[in-house]
């Protein structure tokens, strides 16, 4: 958060210093896409609620943390898939699952399928790329999101070799 | 206002009208469920300012079309890192970059590369990036990219390759 905040800081100065204009076009522009997103961010809340309510980090941590590393992998995978849904939503929650004990492996399993790989999205695809290409592309991005996953999960430790 | 954007805020107003009437109520679940979610609404706002500046300043100061002057110019690994670039200044999801994709084709890029910037525009985007940051940590997104960038330029040369080998055509245009 520190980090955050020194580094939006450090690049206004340096937008200011560069170009005062462009540096109120800037924050014009965060005004206008914060507004635009603002109802998906209401609705992360509400999911938040519900799920810091009604599934107790124990449960998550069963199904989704690191005792049985294949099975939250496989799951973190599949949802990831078949989802669909705008960083903008997916990562507030991803934050909100790795403060309730989900490991870094599997968040990393979930977003990267997340955001290459398309099933609902497929009709829209293989039209542009066809069949086979389609599937072969999502095959691929399926295997590249478990290879990252693999990686984060032994460079947090969480996946011991 | 779009529809679903309509839907999502009524949800949410009557979600907090909810947790409102249970305090007056003394309601003790919804209380206890508002007492959860303000933490985690606390912390949404608080990264939400810089992360957003963040992504403006981007928005402004880098130009798609100063990426774009590049794309014809690189050969090899030079053309998967402009087209990676390019691919940086997406904004929303795969279905966005199709058609970009379709125009790459048109325009003679080589397949392998066009399979790069599909790659890329699904995991590189730069405004989404600063969110995941923001909410996993620089350390997870620069070990994401580091995996999966190099991935997707060796996979879409393989994949990409055999393909150019069967003649492959990219289909003009959908819909």
């Amino acid at each position: 958060m520190l980090f955050l905040y020194s580094a939006t800081i450090a690049a206004l100065i340096m937008s200011v210093i560069a170009d005062k204009n462009k540096t109120a076009l800037s924050l014009k522009t965060a005004l206008k896409i914060f507004l635009k997103i603002l109802p998906d961010l209401l609705l992360v809340i509400v999911l938040a609620a519900f799920i810091l309510y009604f599934i107790p980090a124990s449960t998550i941590g069963r199904y989704l943390g690191a005792d049985n590393q294949f099975f939250a992998i496989t799951l973190a995978l599949v949802f990831g898939s078949i989802t669909m849904m705008p960083g903008f939503i997916a990562f507030p929650l991803c934050g909100l699952l790795l403060h309730q004990g989900v490991p870094y492996f599997v968040l990393g399993a979930f977003s990267t399928s997340l955001m290459m790989v398309g099933v609902i999205t497929f009709p829209i695809e293989k039209t542009y790329l066809g069949v086979k290409t389609a599937l072969l592309r999502n095959f691929i991005s399926l295997v590249i999101a478990l290879i990252v996953s693999l990686v984060i999960g032994i460079i947090y430790r969480e996946i011991l070799l | 206002m779009k529809k679903d954007k309509i839907i999502e805020t009524t949800v949410f107003s009557l979600f907090t009208s909810f947790i409102l009437l249970s305090f007056i109520l003394r309601i003790d679940s919804g209380m206890q469920m508002g007492r959860k979610t303000i933490y985690f609404a606390k912390n949404l706002f608080l990264v939400l300012p810089p992360a957003f500046i963040l992504i403006g300043l981007f928005q402004v100061w880098v130009k798609r079309e100063s990426v774009e002057k590049h794309l014809g110019t690189g050969s090899g690994l030079m053309a998967h890192l402009w087209v990676t670039l390019l691919a940086g200044t997406t904004v929303g999801g795969l279905y966005v970059a199709f058609p970009v994709a379709a125009v790459l084709f048109r325009k003679g890029a080589r397949i392998p590369v066009i399979l790069t910037y599909l790659g890329a525009a699904a995991v590189v985007r730069i405004p989404m990036t600063i969110f995941e940051a923001s909410f996993l940590g620089l350390k997870f997104t620069i070990i994401r990219y580091l995996i999966s960038i190099p991935l997707i330029i060796i996979s879409s040369e393989i994949f990409g390759r055999y393909l150019e080998a069967h003649s492959y055509k990219m289909r003009e245009n959908s819909k």
